[in-house]
């Protein structure tokens, strides 16, 4: 009785201990970074913008099983419906309130929109499709400047409204308990709650009755739907909250970048993410979550430090930085694969699944 | 009332009319049969009655309304749910999550104490709960199909040739389960190929050949028709 009760209290105490501990590394990190330099800064809240898209890609390709090569066209829809709706462009300035969440839903409707032609298809041949479906996104965005200019081409859009919030100006540095908040400090701020709301609905949708159907879906279809699961609308549910994360992102992408194009849409942002995704564990929230972090800060990482590593080794620069930091990267991604086909960090069935193909 | 009435049944499948003309009848509690050669539309049958399938002509009646047009997942909510030829187990699902994810659809809290039931009535599955359908056994996976059927408290169950592929020691352990469910109380259509044994469990039974039904009646009168004893029963004049 007496070791049965205070295991787990010990235990929990463990856990609580971390997660203060997490959290104030989480709080003080920016200024440590600042410190560094306020590039690493802005690395960070882009890193944590490919944590939001991994976690919403992990719905449609963890949870659901379902293969999007398209998903950046939604970040897409997220970015260009803030910046239509908050710049000079058209003259509107709504706030970031109201256009983020706008964003968002226009984000849903495209998934639901990518979702219903495809509810048959499955595999290869969906994959194809979503590919499809992310280039034409990406390429409406850069033709519709004529006859009525929208988008504004290839040009993309500038002086996009940085996030005001209350009397907070997200793009001015301001003093606070004799802290210099910055821009990009504010903006980790703002993100990091964001995150920590979007990983919130992660888990709990994993552990979820729509985390068990499309669980059951991922599985077999056919018997999913002998189980009473409405197995179309599941998926366009999939599609939809994918979706709808991925709009949120590209709203806030728009906000702290001040200037989209249709450039930042290209098919290899979509493969980056679903690298995350795969890397780091398919259908595990954590999972995701690590493998997006690693994939963001790697490369970074890598181009701060071959150079001087090349010098002190060889006394001169052999390789380029660029070159060997994409070449280092895509080994990386092999060994991971090899090692650990089912991600870092999976999920328990995912990684049965991936055991006994 | 009449928990099934299937009359006039058409069926297209495959570009051919794989049933021309089916009428049947269950009442509620009542244990049927459905046997025929291979071929003779018994699946096709099944498939249009639980909305896998289009009907091509006629009506289904079930608890008293058309249920025709009526896709699958809607109707397992109402009851009606089917155990397919082949299983469909969810091969990397634990047999408790696979029993699990049968109650999807109901949202009472008897679940808990069905797990429990199907354990006691498959002690197998209780041995195995922890490994995934995949690695079951055909028996083991048969079992394991008709207990995540009954986890969703059905009122019909429709069940495909359970017995195909099963040692026989199996097939025993299979259709005890069968029997004691229609004991519960459930609705059972049952499609078999081995004549012999659906006839000994069901009631009532139908001969179909070539899409339609060609006998019918309780099992026992069909068990000594002649037609039935030459055709079915490999027993000749």
């Amino acid at each position: 009785m007496n070791t049965g009760s205070a295991r787990p209290m010990r235990h929990s105490a463990a856990i609580w201990g971390g997660t203060v501990l997490l959290a104030v590394a989480l709080i003080a990190l920016p200024f440590a970074l600042t410190a560094v330099g306020t590039a690493w800064v802005r690395i960070t809240n882009l890193a944590i913008l490919f944590v939001l898209l991994s976690l919403g890609l992990n719905i449609v390709v963890g949870f659901a099983g379902l293969l999007d090569l398209g998903y950046i066209a939604f970040y897409a829809v997220g970015a260009y419906a803030y910046a239509l709706l908050a710049s000079p462009h058209f003259g509107v300035h709504l706030p970031f309130w109201i256009a983020v969440p706008i964003g968002a839903a226009i984000a849903a409707v495209f998934g639901i929109l990518l979702g219903a032609p495809t509810l048959k298809l499955r595999g290869d041949y969906l994959a194809i499709v979503t590919l499809g479906f992310g280039e034409i996104v990406r390429i409406i965005l850069n033709n519709l400047s004529q006859p009525i200019n929208i988008t504004n081409g290839p040009q993309g859009i500038t002086l996009i409204d940085p996030i005001r919030l209350g009397g907070i100006d997200f793009a001015k540095t301001e003093a606070f308990l004799g802290l210099a908040f910055s821009g990009p400090v504010k903006y980790y701020y703002l993100l990091l709650a964001v995150m920590l709301a979007v990983i919130f609905i992660g888990v709990r949708l994993q552990n979820s009755r729509i985390g068990r159907a499309w669980e059951a879906i991922r599985e077999d279809e056919i018997a999913a739907r002998s189980m009473g699961i409405n197995t179309a609308r599941i998926k366009l549910l999939a599609f939809a909250m994918g979706a709808t994360f991925g709009g949120i992102a590209g709203g806030m992408f728009s906000a702290i970048q001040g200037f989209i194009s249709p450039e930042s849409f290209v098919l290899v942002e979509s493969i980056m993410v679903l690298s995350m995704v795969v890397l780091g564990g398919m259908g595990n929230v954590w999972g995701v979550v690590l493998g997006a972090v690693l994939l963001s800060f790697v490369p970074e990482l890598l181009r701060y430090t071959v150079e001087p590593v090349q010098r002190t080794l060889f006394g001169r620069m052999l390789i380029e930085p660029e070159v060997i930091r994409m070449l280092l990267f895509g080994l990386a991604l092999v060994l991971i694969m090899i090692f650990r086909p089912a991600g870092i960090w999976p999920s328990a069935v995912r990684k049965r699944e991936l055991a006994h193909p | 009332m009449k928990l099934l009435e299937v009359s006039r049944l058409k069926v297209n499948y495959g570009g051919i009319r794989a049933v021309k003309e089916v009428d049947l009848e269950l009442a509620e509690g009542e244990f049927a049969c459905l046997i025929g050669a291979n071929g003779a539309g018994k699946t096709t049958t099944l498939k249009a009655i639980c909305g896998v399938l289009p009907a091509a002509g006629g009506t289904v009646r079930y608890a008293g309304e058309s249920i025709g047009g009526t896709p699958a997942f809607a109707l397992v909510r109402k009851g009606l749910v089917m155990v397919p030829e082949g299983r469909g187990i969810f091969p990397q699902l634990t047999v408790e999550e696979n029993l699990r994810m049968g109650a999807y659809a109901r949202a009472d809290a008897g679940v808990a104490g069905d797990l429990e039931r199907m354990y006691a009535l498959f002690p197998r599955l209780r041995e195995r709960r922890g490994q995934t359908g995949g690695t079951l056994s055909g028996g083991e996976q048969q079992m394991l199909a008709i207990g995540r059927a009954l986890m969703g408290r059905p009122r019909l169950l429709l069940l495909d040739e359970p017995s195909m592929g099963l040692a026989p020691i199996m097939v025993e352990k299979v259709f005890e389960a069968v029997r004691s469910a229609s004991r519960a109380g459930v609705t059972i259509l049952l499609v078999e190929q081995n004549a012999r044994l659906a006839l000994s469990l069901a009631a009532r039974g139908y001969v179909m050949e070539s899409g339609a039904i060609t006998i019918s009646g309780d099992t026992a009168s069909l068990a000594a028709d002649p037609r039935v004893r030459a055709a079915y029963l490999g027993e000749g004049e």
